[in-house]
């Protein structure tokens, strides 16, 4: 693979996760449990994405031939998104969108870390001023999992539930491919073998406040970082691009 | 929402350049610490301030209205503001 094409993987990589939990959590919107956590959930969202147009506008320059960050939100079919499958994973209650938020953020405060060190300065400058956002996005996720985990006999059974379903999704996250491999060489990537431990060692001391248990399953679920996904991203992209589909180039 | 576990909450923010704590609002938190960061989220989503007061409701005590009475006596004293007050020249700034 050359370094191109791996960085327009990479940097699709990082924009798609961010626009589909973008989009994920926005589906809260006007759903959440109590107003408060309306508000904050989709204040996520925003920060979520407003990243993933920082990233989108870069991969546009590095495709060039006049593509726009809404052509690359908007007009990709599914097998082109590059995030991993977590992050696509419905709003079955608010235990597993509280979970999933929780496994992704764990993960990418450790990413954006590291990111700030990347020989890409474009990518750096976007990881130190992302991360700030995404610290207070763990602490806001971390904290109601042990509220829910350790809360009434309902909301630790909910939360188990989502997290015997998310766990199989964890393993995805910290595990390099060919595009992770191209980029090392060069600075640019981010070694994700080394954020597994700390991530797992995160984790698992999160958990273990939320008094709940870890599943005894070795993760396994991979592709979405290479464009095979699970069912739910069709209709999660079918939603976010219906408009502009409908009506190529409308504007607000 | 449960009325007894989710009490209510009232925010006081300082702004940045400000010097006290103002009154923004109310929201429902089960404690102090989620008041705290429902307070963030929720009144300082357009860099409104730097510092969080919350208090629960409950906590504030308040004059009651029918008591205006004793509000009366400050009406007319007029030799209470400093600008009632001639200063002579010598004294200078004070």
């Amino acid at each position: 693979m050359d370094q191109a094409a791996a960085l327009l993987d990479y940097v699709l990589r990082l924009a798609d996760s961010n626009l589909v939990l973008g989009q994920r959590l926005a589906e809260c919107c006007g759903h959440a449990p109590e107003l408060e956590l309306d508000i904050a959930l989709t204040n996520i969202s925003l920060d979520l994405m407003g990243q993933a147009r920082s990233l989108y506008q870069y991969a546009a320059e590095l495709k060039g031939e006049g593509c726009t960050e809404d052509d690359l939100a908007y007009l990709r079919t599914e097998r082109e998104f590059r995030n991993p499958l977590l992050v696509e994973y419905p709003n079955e209650d608010f235990a597993y969108t509280i979970l999933r938020q929780f496994l992704f953020d764990a993960y990418n405060q450790l990413f954006y870390q590291a990111l700030q060190n990347s020989s890409d300065a474009r990518l750096a400058e976007i990881a130190h001023k992302s991360i700030k956002e995404v610290r207070y996005h763990l602490r806001f996720s971390a904290e109601w999992c042990i509220r829910l985990g350790d809360g009434t006999e309902l909301s630790r059974q909910k939360m188990q539930t989502a997290l015997d379903d998310l766990w199989d999704y964890t393993a995805e996250l910290c595990t390099p491919n060919a595009t992770d491999q191209t980029l090392l060489s060069t600075g640019v990537a981010v070694d994700l073998e080394q954020l597994k431990a700390p991530y797992f060692e995160r984790v698992e001391e999160i958990l273990t406040k939320a008094t709940l248990e870890k599943p005894n399953y070795e993760p396994f679920q991979q592709g979405g970082k290479e464009g095979s996904h699970t069912e739910f991203l069709g209709h999660l992209l079918a939603e976010l691009q219906v408009l502009q589909r409908t009506y190529p180039g409308a504007e607000w | 929402m449960d009325k007894k576990s989710w009490p209510l909450w009232e925010v006081f923010i300082r702004s940045k350049s400000g010097l006290q704590h103002k009154h923004v609002g109310s929201l429902h938190a089960v404690d102090a610490q989620m008041a705290l960061e429902n307070a963030r989220d929720v009144y300082t989503r357009r860099n409104e301030g730097l510092s969080i007061w919350v208090i629960p409701s409950s906590q504030i005590v308040a004059s009651e209205p029918e008591d205006e009475y004793i509000f009366e006596a400050a009406k007319s004293k007029v030799y209470r503001h400093p600008t009632f007050y001639d200063i002579p020249d010598e004294v200078g700034h004070m």
